[in-house]
């Protein structure tokens, strides 16, 4: 059983269970499918932070030296949900609907300090009558903040061969 | 009865007005909204345009090694590009095989000496000839083999790496059907010493619209302001100076391309600062800028460095050179619906911490998943939603007519819709009266 921070006992990484990254990544699930997007952004650990979705046809891809289609540090994904909280992001205003379904998580053992969680994503998208859907894996490397659980680093890795059939990606994954 | 009438004197009786309405002593210039939803406007367009005019295939360093190779529709035809073991040239080749049909090229990319077909075995080497073809003794000894070589396309050219091919045997060559368009490629490539690179990754994605929506959008100034304010409040955010704003002109580049050159508030990786780049990078950029201008002048090295161009080569080819250089074909699979793929191009063996910058660039506006590009999608969609509604039969694309065409302005429209009328000839380009 992992303890919380006002108890005054640390959350070691080690002894974290699946269940528990369940909770976590099922929340980040809820909030993204309720647009609360600030929320989504306090599942993040301060400091840096890495979202990446490599291309369809780049699953390797590195952000540093080949295209991706998002590599947003902590500041631009705060600017990205700053843009999609906006009236002015036409692609989402009005919000697509969506459902984010999490599932097959997996951990791996504690490295430097970040347990990484593998964990396969089908996200729904419905809008103006057009529905599309994202699925691929997710790899998390999640860091133990104040007794809870946070995201270091996410990476969405897609495994459509194109993204053409969702269209484009201007939602969160 | 028959159902379908191609006599000459139905067709003529069909035969109504022109879809482009150009109107000069009244400043007008008007698009018939059929061009964007009818079928038979559609499938007039890939036979007299995409059957006919230079494609734009891919560029050489996606193919730098001999037996590289690369997999793509190009016209809605799949085809391969790939450079010849022995001689060292960019064929394009017809994805099937000359026996029955299979395509041999069934990677995305890769390399190979040679391509067999699974289903019966034959082999093809790098230069498209025929070389295995098992139980060959079943074949009678007059069967020419050398005839069912790979096909190519009927007409492949290069320009400074961009591979291009046609469809169309007698298609004038590509320099002369690039005209205006070809310095402006010049500029993109001398300002990275002439060595270029696609960079790995492609953004691959969809858009419900007519493609040539894509065509206005990729060279609109005007669009800029009202649809990309999200993108302007993150130049903000990050300290970028908006005063300036967005300024300069249109040039019709002849043969239907045409292009916009202009200042704008974003950076560009060569070689004007911002502070996205940081300001450690601030006297890295200067240095670049002026290493341009000893090798090619101020007024040359202002252009490579501090203007943005969007290009459109006419029909379906935008070669943006803006806060990163990115190269975007788009093909329609009907009158709304097209697929677009887009490359970054970059210099190449680039220093690691300037193609950060570059990518970092490139992504903050561009992509599928980018700050800008998502809005464009929505604003084309828009416009093809909105043709539905009828009532309104005609787009109105005459800003700019009445003075020297602005940067915001639609002269590069007009340039690309004129050229589109030429190629349809007057049976295409007519409306069906109704």
């Amino acid at each position: 059983m992992t303890a919380v921070s006002d108890r005054g006992v640390e959350l070691d990484l080690a002894t974290v269970t699946r269940p528990t990254v369940e909770d976590l990544l099922y929340r980040e699930a809820a909030l993204l499918d309720d647009w609360d997007l600030d929320g989504w952004l306090r599942l993040w650990a301060a400091g840096p932070t890495r979202y990446v979705v490599p291309c369809n046809d780049t699953p390797d891809g590195d952000p540093a030296q080949d295209l991706v289609l998002i590599d947003d540090d902590e500041l631009r994904m705060r600017l990205r949900v700053e843009r999609l909280n906006s009236r002015k992001a036409h692609r989402e205003y009005p919000h697509s609907r969506t459902n984010h379904q999490i599932y097959n998580v997996m951990l791996a053992p504690v490295r430097d300090g970040e347990l990484p969680v593998t964990a396969s994503f089908t996200v729904w998208r419905f809008r103006g009558g057009k529905a599309s859907s994202y699925v691929g894996r997710h790899y998390y490397r999640l860091v133990a903040v104040d007794g809870e659980l946070r995201i270091r680093a996410k990476r969405a890795v897609l495994d459509m061969t194109e993204l053409r059939p969702a269209g484009d990606l201007a939602i969160i994954l | 009865m028959t159902l379908i009438d191609n006599s000459p004197a139905e067709m003529s009786r069909l035969a109504g007005f022109p879809l482009v309405d150009e109107d000069p002593e009244h400043h007008r210039f008007r698009v018939h909204r059929d061009t964007m939803t009818s079928e038979r406007v559609f499938s007039g367009e890939l036979d007299r345009i995409f059957n006919h005019c230079w494609l734009y295939v891919g560029h050489e360093s996606e193919v730098r090694n001999p037996g590289d190779y690369v997999r793509r529709p190009v016209g809605n035809k799949p085809v391969f590009m790939v450079r010849g073991v022995r001689s060292g040239k960019v064929h394009v080749f017809h994805n099937t095989c000359t026996h029955r049909g299979a395509v041999v090229c069934r990677q995305r990319s890769g390399n190979a000496k040679v391509f067999q077909c699974f289903y019966h075995a034959w082999t093809f080497d790098s230069e498209g000839a025929l070389k295995g073809v098992p139980g060959r003794d079943a074949y009678g000894d007059k069967l020419d083999f050398d005839a069912l070589a790979l096909k190519s396309v009927a007409r492949v050219e290069s320009y400074r790496g961009f591979v291009f091919c046609c469809f169309d045997p007698d298609a004038p060559d590509l320099v002369s059907y690039l005209a205006g368009a070809r310095e402006y490629l010049d500029l993109v490539v001398d300002s990275a010493d002439g060595d270029m690179e696609i960079i790995k990754g492609t953004n691959e994605y969809c858009i419900d619209a007519n493609w040539k929506l894509l065509a206005e959008n990729s060279v609109d100034g005007y669009h800029a302001l009202p649809t990309h304010d999200t993108y302007f409040k993150y130049l903000v955010a990050l300290g970028t100076d908006l005063s300036g704003g967005v300024s300069g002109g249109v040039h019709d580049l002849g043969n239907g391309h045409a292009v916009l050159e202009y200042s704008a508030p974003w950076g560009r990786p060569i070689a004007k600062w911002e502070p996205l780049f940081g300001e450690h990078a601030r006297d890295e950029i200067a240095t670049m800028r002026a290493d341009l201008v000893a090798k090619h002048g101020e007024a040359r090295a202002a252009r490579m460095a501090d203007t943005n161009r969007n290009m459109l080569i006419f029909p379906n080819l935008v070669v943006n050179d803006i806060m990163a250089v990115t190269v975007r074909t788009f093909m329609p699979l009907s009158p709304s619906r097209m697929d677009v793929t887009a490359w970054q191009l970059a210099p190449r063996g680039e220093l690691p911490q300037l193609r950060q910058r570059r990518l970092d660039s490139f992504l903050t506006f561009l992509g599928p998943a980018g700050f800008a590009t998502p809005d464009d999608v929505e604003a084309l969609e828009s416009c093809q939603q909105g043709f539905n509604s009828g009532g309104v039969e005609w787009n109105d694309i005459s800003r700019g007519m009445a003075r020297e065409p602005h940067g915001d302005d639609e002269a590069q429209m007009r340039t690309f819709w004129r050229r589109w009328a030429g190629q349809m000839g007057p049976a295409g380009c007519s409306a069906v009266s109704r």
